[in-house]
């Protein structure tokens, strides 16, 4: 049995989809990287919400549109303590990651002249790719990759090299979704601040396994998804230094994010609101603080202890199966496993495991360029959580041999 | 699998209209007790279904199914259209298999006015989901797309 501070068994039933059963087989769920399971108590929240008080924010002088703004403006508190952030107006409340990383990257367009670089690594999910080329088009700088060796692991000397005063941007993962490396986001910062470049990490895989401090890492930049740690879909959060933000134009324009209209002129709300146009997800925001609180109270430290030993028990174990290979073999990751199997289609095993009651990521992951790196088509991707059990890990590494032995 | 039905082959279907080979995979898979044997059986299917002619694998016969690729390739026999085709991933392979023995060496307007429900009876209805990312829908309609094309032709 694996060593654990935590109740596994008690902390299971917080989750109430983790009794269904799935093609007749008790559902086994490793996917949490794609996104994570919402517990009883974030589901109260959301139905408590729309039970007592659902009402439009920051604008009603009546009873409901308080307490609903009270609510949503008490989780962007939970949200600034938990990431440490320096101040409450620097947490923008967004849709997701993928929105956040749009908001900076259109924003930037004003600021990049042609000939101006912005580096990106080598292992960043589609929605961390594709907006800066968008961005390199619209101003003519350069997109420059930060490569990374067999392991998964960024080459960090090259990433130095690729430095220089035409560097303007940096943005990379904290934590791979394909690979579940961890990137040594501190030394990247400090070398990017040291030519006068801005830094955005896209937390969206590390925010449900480690609790960043983002005053202590200065970074200027860092976006995460709800979703990926017990929230709700359709909501996220932007960090943004204060100078950052007072700089960028707004993303969106509409109600909430201006002081003053007129058809000759308008003027743009002070922060966050200028970054938060429209009726936002308010429901979402609340039960995102929830998810917060849940997951604070279970101890990150703990979560990321018991789910490290998880994913060492998995590789050790898959490592048995022959003409089993792990994609993503840094020092440092969090409970992800990417694999294949010799001889047999990544969709081909999904479905197999599928059948039976497990539920894994087959596919590139929205991270092409890694699959091209390996000239594979794709992986399987197992990745656990902290409500995941040593029995489970078993189901799988069993389904896999049954799929083999199907599929060879 | 030792107990594979008889009637698995990948020969000429005589004069088996689109319906009844249909009905003869439909009696095939009604013979399984469980998901396992009829995967297994769709396995083997995918394992033997005759590999296309590599001229013809080509990125212009290729549809792109996000996960598992597919590729498809028709040709007129006479007054009956055939198709061959392939995929990346076996499973997938194992339901090509199945459309193939039913659509091809069949007249393009029987094809067009064919449906692929019997698919739900055999229980694999969700390889056939739009959103399954394995190109099979995709592959269906490809095959209808031809069938119109060669029936333009043929009139």
């Amino acid at each position: 049995m694996l060593q654990t501070a935590l109740d596994i068994q008690t902390i299971r039933k917080d989750f109430p989809i983790l009794n269904r059963e799935v093609n007749g087989q008790p559902l086994v769920y490793l996917d949490n990287a794609a996104t994570s399971q919402t517990p009883q108590q974030v589901i109260d929240v959301i139905v408590d919400y729309y039970h007592r008080y659902n009402a439009n924010i920051h604008r009603g002088v009546h009873t409901l549109s308080q307490e609903a703004t009270d609510a949503y403006e008490l989780a962007r508190q939970k949200i600034q303590k938990h990431f440490n952030i320096g101040k409450i107006h620097e947490v923008i409340l967004t849709s997701g990651t993928t929105h956040g990383i749009n908001l900076v990257a259109t924003g930037f367009t004003s600021f990049l002249k042609k000939g101006d670089e912005i580096v990106v690594s080598a292992m960043e999910h589609h929605s961390n790719i594709v907006p800066w080329q968008m961005l390199c088009e619209r101003t003519g700088a350069v997109l420059k990759v930060i490569p990374m060796n067999q392991e998964g692991e960024l080459i960090m000397e090259e990433y130095h090299v690729l430095l220089s005063n035409k560097t303007k941007l940096v943005f990379c993962n904290h934590v791979s979704n394909a690979l579940g490396t961890i990137n040594p986001i501190e030394e990247i910062i400090d070398a990017a601040h040291k030519v006068g470049a801005a830094v955005l990490i896209d937390g969206a895989q590390a925010a449900a396994h480690i609790k960043p401090d983002l005053q202590a890492l200065d970074v200027d930049f860092y976006t995460v998804s709800a979703h990926k740690m017990c929230g709700p879909t359709g909501v996220g959060m932007l960090y943004g230094k204060e100078e950052w933000l007072n700089k960028l134009p707004p993303y969106q324009g509409g109600g909430e994010m201006i002081a003053e209209v007129s058809f000759e002129k308008t003027t743009y709300a002070d922060l966050p609101h200028k970054f938060e146009a429209g009726t936002p997800n308010i429901c979402g925001g609340i039960a995102f603080g929830a998810a917060l609180d849940y997951m604070e109270n279970i101890g990150f430290g703990a979560i990321a202890q018991y789910e490290d030993e998880l994913m060492q028990y998995a590789t050790q174990q898959l490592l048995t199966i022959e003409g089993l290979r792990i994609y993503g073999t840094a020092k440092h990751k969090t409970s992800v496993i990417s694999f294949n199997i010799e001889g047999i289609h990544p969709y081909d095993i999904g479905t197999i495991l599928d059948k039976l009651g497990i539920a894994v990521r087959t596919g590139h992951h929205c991270a092409q360029p890694i699959m091209d790196f390996y000239k594979i088509p794709g992986t399987v991707r197992a990745s656990f959580s902290f409500y995941n059990t040593q029995e489970e890990v078993d189901k799988l590494v069993e389904g896999v041999k049954r799929a083999q032995r199907m599929l060879l | 699998m030792t107990d594979k039905p008889p009637s698995c082959t990948f020969e000429q279907n005589g004069y088996m209209t689109i319906q009844e080979i249909q009905e003869e995979i439909v009696d095939e898979f009604s013979m399984f007790d469980d998901w396992m044997q009829r995967y297994e059986y769709m396995i083997e299917l995918g394992k033997s279904l005759p590999l296309i002619d590599g001229q013809y694998k080509t990125d212009d016969n290729l549809i792109k199914g996000c996960q598992s690729k597919v590729w498809v390739h028709a040709e007129l026999d006479g007054d009956k259209l055939v198709f061959t085709a392939d995929s990346d991933a076996i499973i997938t392979k194992g339901i090509i298999a199945i459309l193939i023995r039913a659509f091809s060496n069949q007249k393009p307007q029987d094809i067009i006015d064919a449906d692929t429900a019997f698919i739900d009876e055999i229980g694999l209805k969700e390889h056939l989901s739009p959103t399954r990312a394995n190109g099979l829908v995709s592959m269906i309609k490809q095959m209808k797309l031809y069938a119109v094309a060669y029936q333009t032709q043929i009139n």
